[in-house]
């Protein structure tokens, strides 16, 4: 049963602000929109919200068109039941919460806007704060003043800008864990902009990478991190092994796509539609690079076997991040992260020797 | 003491007030919507009557209020009067030469209210109307008191500009600047003393009050 989708978005301009982006997003879901900075992410939740106008755009809800370049149409945001909160909160400085919470509160008759807005701050555990104005309350507290004041017009779709960067870490996991509890009674399609891709993955149901205003992929985090569409999306969503390659052939009975990568010869996981002789880039998430243990062998080890020498460490806590140079080709380092004390037994150093496996299901290849 | 005149004077002063702080404030805020280029192009213009000699701006007032203007011939045909030398043409005349005493401070006042609360609003469900009176007049309430406390004090003490085009008619045009004058040319010096000394507090109370209700506010933000 094909849900129709609640929001769908198509933006399109050259300039100033460069946009080619499409995306769809379904009651209850959660869609984070990820990218650099300059990426157009805000551009886009603004134009969702009828702040910003761009050259050619869509964008309906639940059935109503809010923008429709081509037949001239374009709602004020007053009329769009967008619920946006800022990155910096935007609350209005001269009025206590309440206040704040209130103003959003128009479409209820005026005699009970007052109990609706307790009612929405005891929502985001603000009772006892009402009568604070902003410049009295904390970072996160402000945070959740923007977010009661967004809900309160019952919106149809609510878009947060990185409403998280500007809190510390403990009150950052807080606010999060606020918001997964939120979505569970909120069936209305949400969109998040973030820039932390850590985040992303935590929270949304899908991810759409952004770049200079593209939509470049779009799809649940397991899929954006482990089979990005290019080594464009890599590289932004930070996987660190993207190389280039060539496919010799496939071995359909072992159910492997054979690819040159310098002097080896991997397995990968079949993709018989990409022709042998085909150059392409490919990945390996480091989840799929194993290191080889010194004194027993383990689980696939001889899957893909890769020496080279340890260039650097880095330590973060329990687990340490691995930078190997591989052997017989200059240049060539693979990245992979093992845990600390894996590390230390197995007396990894700047210039040990070791060896590793690249998992065949891991490898994906990006034609 | 000339009572008439400080009467005149205050009259003319709230008056001013009146008309020119709702007009200074609809302008500001206009200001803020306009591109750079056509900004400081009336920025320029309203700062304009700083830089004019009184003499030089009274005698344009002159020539636009005379009955000889469509302006002047028009408020004849509408009231039977003449705006020179009348209270009511003072006060077209103190409209323009506050002008820059209102809008500067105005202007300020609104180009310091983030952008992104006007957005918010919006998205909140706020009409233009109901977004300028909740939250942007509410913000600019510094500048408007500054306005009004600059207006008032300076329409108190304009000498150049109200004798050119007021003269000095008692009960009509003299207001206490210009009394104060008179006393000084007929050698009255107690009577100028005292008169100058009650403009001196007016004009200082003014200020000074101004000055206590603004730090309270500024922090707010």
């Amino acid at each position: 049963m094909a849900e129709t989708p609640a929001l769908e978005v198509e933006l399109a301009q050259e300039g100033p602000i460069p946009l080619a982006a499409a995306f769809t997003c379904r009651r209850g879901e959660l869609l984070a929109l990820v990218g650099p900075s300059g990426s157009g992410k805000t551009t886009i939740l603004r134009a969702v919200a009828g702040l910003y106008r761009p050259r050619r755009a869509e964008v309906r809800c639940e059935g109503e068109t809010w923008t429709d370049s081509e037949r001239g149409v374009h709602l004020p945001p007053q009329r769009r039941r967008a619920g946006l909160v800022f990155q910096d909160y935007a609350l209005f400085p001269h009025l206590s919460a309440q206040a704040n919470v209130e103003a959003a509160l128009g479409h209820l008759p005026r005699t009970r806007r007052p109990d609706r807005a307790r009612e929405l701050l005891r929502e985001v555990h603000l009772e006892g704060l009402e009568t604070r104005r902003p410049h009295a309350l904390s970072g996160g507290q402000k945070q959740r003043v923007a977010l009661a004041r967004a809900l309160a017009r019952e919106p149809r779709v609510l878009l947060l800008d990185e409403p998280f960067s500007a809190v510390d870490q403990v009150t950052r996991r807080r606010l999060q864990r606020q918001l997964v509890l939120l979505r569970q009674r909120l069936p209305v399609p949400t969109i998040l902009v973030t820039h932390d891709l850590e985040e992303a993955a935590r929270l949304a149901d899908r991810i759409c990478v952004l770049h200079r205003g593209r939509t470049l992929q779009i799809g649940p985090p397991a899929e954006i991190l482990n089979r990005p569409a290019s080594a464009l999306v890599a590289r932004l969503v930070d996987l660190g092994n993207v190389f280039a390659g060539e496919v010799v052939g496939h071995d359909r009975a072992g159910g492997h796509t054979l690819l040159r990568w310098h002097g080896h010869l991997l397995e990968a996981r079949l993709r018989e539609e990409v022709p042998p002789g085909t150059r392409l880039d490919w990945v390996i998430p480091p989840g799929f690079v194993v290191m080889h243990r010194r004194e027993r062998p383990s689980r696939g080890e001889r899957e893909n076997p890769v020496g080279g020498r340890v260039e650097e460490l880095a330590i973060f806590g329990e687990t340490t991040d691995v930078t190997m140079r591989v052997e017989a080709t200059p240049g060539l380092s693979l990245h992979f992260t093992v845990s600390t004390h894996a590390a230390r037994r197995n007396r990894l150093a700047p210039g040990a020797e070791v060896r590793v496996s690249l998992l065949a299901e891991g490898i994906h290849l990006m034609p | 003491m000339d009572w008439e005149a400080l009467r005149l004077s205050l009259e003319l002063a709230l008056w001013t007030c009146a008309l020119l702080l709702p007009l200074g404030t609809l302008l500001a805020r206009a200001m803020r919507s306009l591109r750079p280029g056509p900004r400081r192009l009336i920025g320029a213009l309203v700062a304009l009557p700083l830089v004019l000699p009184p003499t030089v701006l009274g005698y344009y007032l002159l020539v636009v209020m005379g009955r000889a203007s469509p302006f002047g011939e028009l408020y004849a045909r509408l009231t039977g009067g003449s705006l020179v030398f009348s209270f009511e043409g003072l006060v077209v005349a103190s409209l323009v030469f506050n002008l820059p005493f209102a809008v500067q401070p105005l202007e300020r006042a609104f180009a310091a209210i983030p952008r992104n609360l006007g957005e918010a609003a919006a998205v909140s469900g706020l009409s233009p109307l109901a977004t300028f009176l909740r939250i942007e007049l509410p913000l600019a309430w510094p500048g408007v008191l500054s306005a009004f406390a600059l207006v008032f004090a300076h329409t108190l003490g304009e000498f150049g500009v109200v004798l050119m085009v007021g003269g000095a008619i008692p009960g009509e045009t003299r207001t206490v600047a210009i009394a104060i004058y008179d006393r000084v040319q007929a050698l009255d010096e107690a009577s100028a003393g005292i008169m100058s000394a009650s403009l001196l507090a007016i004009s200082f109370l003014t200020i000074v009050l101004v000055y206590l209700f603004e730090p309270g506010r500024r922090r707010d933000g």
